[in-house]
């Protein structure tokens, strides 16, 4: 039972007062601004526009100051703004064959057309820390050579070409949108992909790994993984025609996993898929291993009973803001509930203890 | 060239600023225009707007489409006093960047043209394509050259 109380303000208001102050630190250290926490702390506004699902670096960064580096805070401070903007439209699906890559790999194909292009990545550092950044803040130009002109083709179109790999045919079927209507069970594709491209890194991670230890293995590959820039183009209704209106990053990882066959089909590939706004290579990985696992069904595979496969537990439990709310929510006043609970457990005592005065006697 | 030919490209020659004004960064395009002088006499047709735009993506890069999650752009048109319509949808949530954007693809229906293409959007096209540049050649420069060491069979 939920009863209204009333009651301190005061300490409320002081309360978010020294919120403030703390939030603010020591005075005689200076001020972080939104655009060095934009420029420095990226990969943190990455995360926090992929989850809060809202591309828009400078919120993004206002929302980790304002929850003082609490992410999870951050991204709750970017939903409850996403719900207050009027939908403008949707874009046309964004080209990520067009993407200008700041990085592409392959972890199977070691001589893949457009080559293997590392970009600003932590792999192969030594994850020892380094105090020079500690001390100066001097950085040497990275060095540059000739570019490539052509787009950078997905390494899955080769395989596709030769019938190796399940093909994903183009259609233009209207997505479901699980910020607009509540998500039914089961959920299709497209909406799985939703709910985990918002999902919680560390819930999605967590699960991409399970599968790797057992739980529903599928055998996964990076096929490829391209982080850079894509332009998102729209229909303009007053023009009758698309311009682009603007850039965004993402990270993209699509997976090749164990094949299918039958006796009358023959052995291929199968695939994940990952995508994710802004450099988050990590979550893209995981978003693909854990798409191909609710793949199960479609795919004609055994359901193991494994997290992982379990469509309703992954979606139901992968947004960071649902769980942190309710878990977060047991902490707020429930006197009047435990007090009858309370009752109960002094009346059960009481009968237990008057019960056991009798046998004695 | 026919009457359609010259039609689609006057079109794409409008998609082609529309979406270039609206990549560009705010601060950078509010000092191009204002270095331009120009003072327009406009009404709105639609006062600048914030919105979302949910973005999509495709299932394997090439299938189906799904949300990915919105982006914040900003809308606004205007109608200048001599009856040109110009339109704006630029990324991000500066309302000055949607009034200036729509003013200039207002005025580039009419007689300032040249001027406005030479002194915000020429500068802008080439800002973009040299921070393209540089992002592409640094990535170049990651790229890995294998040279195999020795041979797994003897």
């Amino acid at each position: 039972m939920y009863v209204a109380v009333k009651g301190g303000e005061r300490a409320i208001d002081n309360a978010h007062a020294w919120l403030a102050e703390e939030r603010r630190g020591d005075l005689s250290v200076p001020e972080l601004s939104l655009a060095q926490i934009r420029e420095q702390m990226t990969l943190a506004v990455n995360r926090v526009m992929a989850e809060g699902s809202l591309f828009d670096p400078d919120l993004a960064a206002l929302a980790i100051k304002q929850a003082r580096g609490d992410l999870i805070e951050a991204i709750f401070l970017i939903r409850a703004y996403r719900t207050t903007l009027p939908r403008l439209g949707s874009s046309r699906p964004v080209e990520t064959a067009q993407m200008a890559c700041d990085r592409r790999i392959s972890a199977t194909f070691k001589d893949a057309p457009g080559g293997q292009v590392l970009g600003p990545t932590f792999d192969y550092t030594h994850r020892l820390l380094d105090f020079r950044l500690a001390a100066d803040g001097i950085v040497p130009p990275a060095p540059e050579a000739p570019p490539r002109q052509d787009p950078t083709p997905h390494i899955t179109g080769f395989l596709n070409r030769d019938g190796l790999i399940q093909p994903e045919p183009a259609s233009a079927a209207e997505p479901g949108d699980l910020t607009r209507s509540p998500m039914e069970l089961p959920a299709d594709r497209p909406l799985r992909l939703q709910a985990l491209a918002r999902g919680d890194e560390g819930f999605v991670l967590g699960l991409a790994y399970s599968t790797q230890r057992g739980y529903a293995r599928n055998h996964a590959f990076v096929g490829e993984l391209r982080i850079g820039a894509v332009a998102v183009e729209m229909d303009i209704p007053e023009l009758g025609f698309a311009i682009e209106i603007g850039e965004i990053a993402v990270t993209e990882c699509e997976t090749v996993n164990q094949f299918t066959g039958s006796k009358t089909e023959p052995a291929q590939f199968t695939r994940g898929y990952g995508l994710i706004f802004g450099q988050s290579e990590r979550k893209a990985i995981a978003m693909a291993l854990v798409d191909r696992a609710l793949r199960w069904r479609e795919l004609g595979e055994d359901d193991l009973g494994a997290p992982a496969q379990d469509e309703e537990f992954v979606l139901a439990h992968c947004d960071n803001i649902q769980a942190t709310g309710f878990l977060e929510h047991i902490k707020l006043p429930h006197y009047v509930d435990f007090q009858s609970e309370l009752e109960l457990v002094r009346k059960l005592r009481r009968d237990a203890m008057a019960a056991r005065a009798e046998a004695a006697e | 060239m026919t009457v359609t030919d010259s039609v689609d490209m006057e079109q794409a020659a409008r998609r082609d600023r529309m979406s270039l004004l609206a990549k560009a960064p705010a601060e950078r395009l509010a000092a191009l225009w204002r270095d331009l002088g120009l003072a327009p006499d406009f009404t709105w047709l639609r006062t600048p707007e914030i919105g979302g735009v949910m973005v999509r993506g495709r299932t394997g890069g090439t299938g189906a489409p799904f949300n990915l999650g919105e982006m914040t752009v900003t809308r606004a048109s205007v109608q200048l006093t001599g009856g040109a319509v110009g339109h704006a949808y630029v990324q991000g949530r500066d309302k000055d960047k949607a009034r200036v954007a729509a003013l200039i693809d207002a005025l580039m229906q009419g007689g300032d043209a040249a001027r406005i293409d030479a002194g915000v959007l020429a500068p802008l096209r080439a800002e973009q394509a040299a921070a393209r540049h540089r992002r592409a050649a640094k990535a170049a420069a990651t790229k890995v050259d294998f040279f195999t060491l020795v041979r797994g069979e003897d």
